[in-house]
């Protein structure tokens, strides 16, 4: 595990560019001289820290008050893999790997995706060293520490960070103990079943 | 030298600047150099997906580019370039070009997927270059060839009791949308054209049987055409498609994607039958696609757009079976009030299928005038078609048959597509599986 060095300058700089832009062409007063701000910004950890922030919230309510609630509570609809054929919700998993594949469309820099050392769609199994050491740094901490790294893929640096991804509902644990393609079949509520990977170029 | 290139290049013939030939799918608009081509003749990064992102999209894509952009497989990208359509598919270079407009050798499943004959005993004796043959895989259309969706067509019979094609119930969907206010039906003695038109009594018959006037629809509503620049309308005896997408955009959208309206779509002139690569009749030679020239410009029959206007132009072995088929003989049977409305099978019943859509979320049953979309491969045409009267299993095997193709489905395939029979064993094997304690 490595610590990162750089800064990831973000928003805050280019709003105070902005400021200082509008400050000097914007009104009819004399500009007065603006003092340029500190240096500010994210470090690669908070910012993936931030994003893995949303998307852990964004899945567990779309679990929980979507699919748990729809199909195991009130069973209004089912959720399937096979969400547009069978007319049914969309997996929570694959809810996530949609976002995350509409974030790769509008390319925005970062990717993330979901992994598992045991997972029922082969090319989702860790590749990168980074991935196989991060999954199961999280799996064996039960989820209760995060892995981070600097890795180089296709000659460019990035921040690779990784998160467990822990069943947070029965539907989670039934739907992949008992789907055919599922090398382990004894998950359990709160295991931890994969891992969220997010990555930011350096 | 200079001077008789610029004259070729500004002029309406830029062949001279064709560096070969193109494939089947672009030849028609081979001299819009713009649709693909940067200015200096670079190839436009989203060239492919200006025309093909909506079907790939409807084909839930297996291997979109998001998939590939992702660094995680940057060392596959190393191997198979996937991220970028011009990897597997180039234009201008015939003699690499191969089947569906692909330059790789057949074995480019290889490239990613080696652990398959690993992980499924079932596929140790496939060689890679099968992975994609007729029924099995495709790379970007799996969506009737995913294992679950054969498991749930196992076992259906050759052809279905009582198969029939969706209807169209186009008046259901007017009553139903807020879009075209309901008009009285007009008769040819309400017609409002002006007597500067000249409309004789038989144009006047023709339109006057026409779902048109019946919806109400007179001779200005089409023949008033507005100019481009001050939008002032004025009578017009020639109409092109733009004044039937007023009302059929979606059909004309798909006529304009597809072999029959691409060129229009491009800017250049309308598709003539001698301009085909496949054999067309020689007295349509010079015929100038559109929406009339299938439809007729007044009596707009759909059961004539959907058999006899194919036929008289296209001149292929498949086209010429036609009237010998069991589909054809279903056709006549329905036409001639003899079997239920949506048990025959015309040539448009398969290449220009009907569609369940939503036109301002009033659900409808759309024809899709994109004869190209379930073309090739034509497992494409399994779930837009076929499975609405036959089976799985037989649609794969009589699809997988070019020799069946050819004669327009005239017999029984002689090729048997083994995806179902690996389907069916592994489902048994998970069966068995989950029952032991």
């Amino acid at each position: 595990m490595t610590t990162p060095h750089k800064k990831l300058v973000l928003g805050t700089a280019f709003l105070a560019s902005v400021v200082l832009v509008a400050g000097l062409t914007g009104c009819n007063k004399p500009a007065a001289p603006v003092a340029a701000p500190p240096p500010a910004g994210f470090t690669p950890k908070q910012m993936a820290d931030g994003l893995f922030a949303v998307m852990s919230s964004d899945r567990a309510v779309y679990t929980k008050n979507v699919v748990a609630r729809l199909q195991n509570d009130e069973k209004v609809i089912k959720a399937s893999e096979h969400w547009k054929d069978e007319k049914a919700l969309p997996l929570p998993a694959q809810m996530f790997r949609m976002g995350a594949e509409a974030v790769a469309e509008k390319n925005p820099g970062f990717t993330y995706g979901l992994l598992s050392l045991w997972p029922i769609n082969k090319q989702n199994t860790p590749k990168t060293d980074a991935e196989k050491t991060g999954l199961k740094f999280v799996s064996d901490s039960g989820g209760k520490t995060n892995y981070y790294a600097e890795e180089t893929l296709g000659g460019k640096k990035y921040f690779t960070a990784v998160y467990a991804d822990v069943a947070v509902s029965k539907a989670c644990v039934s739907c992949h103990n008992g789907h055919k393609d599922s090398p382990r079949t004894d998950f359990k509520l709160e295991d931890v079943m994969g891992g969220v990977v997010i990555r930011l170029p350096l | 030298m200079t001077a008789y290139l610029t004259y070729r290049w500004r002029g309406p013939d830029r062949t001279a600047f064709l560096p070969g030939p193109t494939s089947h799918g672009h030849y028609q608009i081979e001299l819009a150099c713009n649709a693909c081509h940067t200015p200096w003749m670079g190839v436009k990064e989203k060239a492919c997906l200006d025309c093909h992102s909506a079907e790939l999209k409807l084909a839930n894509d297996s291997h979109p580019k998001s998939k590939f952009t992702d660094p995680r497989n940057a060392d596959r990208l190393k191997v198979l370039a996937a991220d970028n359509c011009l990897t597997c598919h180039k234009e201008h270079v015939p003699e690499r070009t191969r089947a569906m407009g692909v330059m790789l050798p057949d074995d480019y499943c290889y490239r990613c997927h080696q652990e398959t004959v690993k992980e499924r005993s079932s596929h140790k004796n496939y060689a890679f270059n099968s992975c994609a043959t007729a029924g099995c895989h495709n790379y970007h259309d799996n969506t009737a060839l995913y294992e679950d969706f054969l498991v749930k067509h196992l076992d259906e019979p050759k052809t279905k009791s009582a198969p029939r094609v969706a209807s169209r119930a186009l008046l259901a969907f007017l009553n139903e949308s807020e879009r075209w206010p309901r008009k009285s039906a007009l008769t040819a003695a309400k017609h409002d054209a002006p007597a500067s038109a000249r409309a004789d009594k038989e144009t006047l018959h023709a339109w006057e049987t026409t779902s048109h006037a019946r919806a109400g629809v007179n001779c200005s509503d089409c023949h008033l055409v507005p100019d481009a620049q001050s939008k002032m309308k004025s009578w017009s005896d020639k109409l092109d498609h733009t004044a039937c997408a007023a009302c059929h955009k979606d059909e004309v959208g798909g006529f304009l994607a597809g072999k029959h309206g691409m060129r229009l779509a491009q800017g250049l002139p309308p598709m003539q039958p001698v301009l085909a690569r496949q054999p067309m009749k020689r007295e349509a030679a010079h015929r100038e696609l559109g929406c009339t020239s299938c439809h007729g410009s007044h009596e707009f029959d759909s059961r004539r757009a959907a058999v006899e206007s194919c036929l008289a132009c296209h001149n292929d072995s498949h086209s010429l079976a036609y009237k010998n088929s069991p589909h054809f003989a279903l056709w006549e049977a329905e036409v001639k009030g003899g079997a239920p409305a949506g048990s025959g099978v015309s040539c448009a019943t398969c290449h220009l299928p009907r569609q369940k859509s939503a036109t301002d979320s009033v659900p409808r049953v759309l024809v899709d005038h994109n004869q190209n979309a379930n073309l090739r491969p034509n497992e494409k045409m399994v779930r837009s078609v076929c499975l609405d009267c036959h089976g799985l299993g037989f649609t794969l095997d009589a699809l997988a048959d070019p020799a069946l193709v050819h004669t327009n489905f005239i017999g029984r395939p002689a090729r048997h597509v083994e995806s179902l029979d690996l389907a069916a064993r592994r489902l048994l094997e998970t069966q068995s599986k989950q029952t032991k304690p």
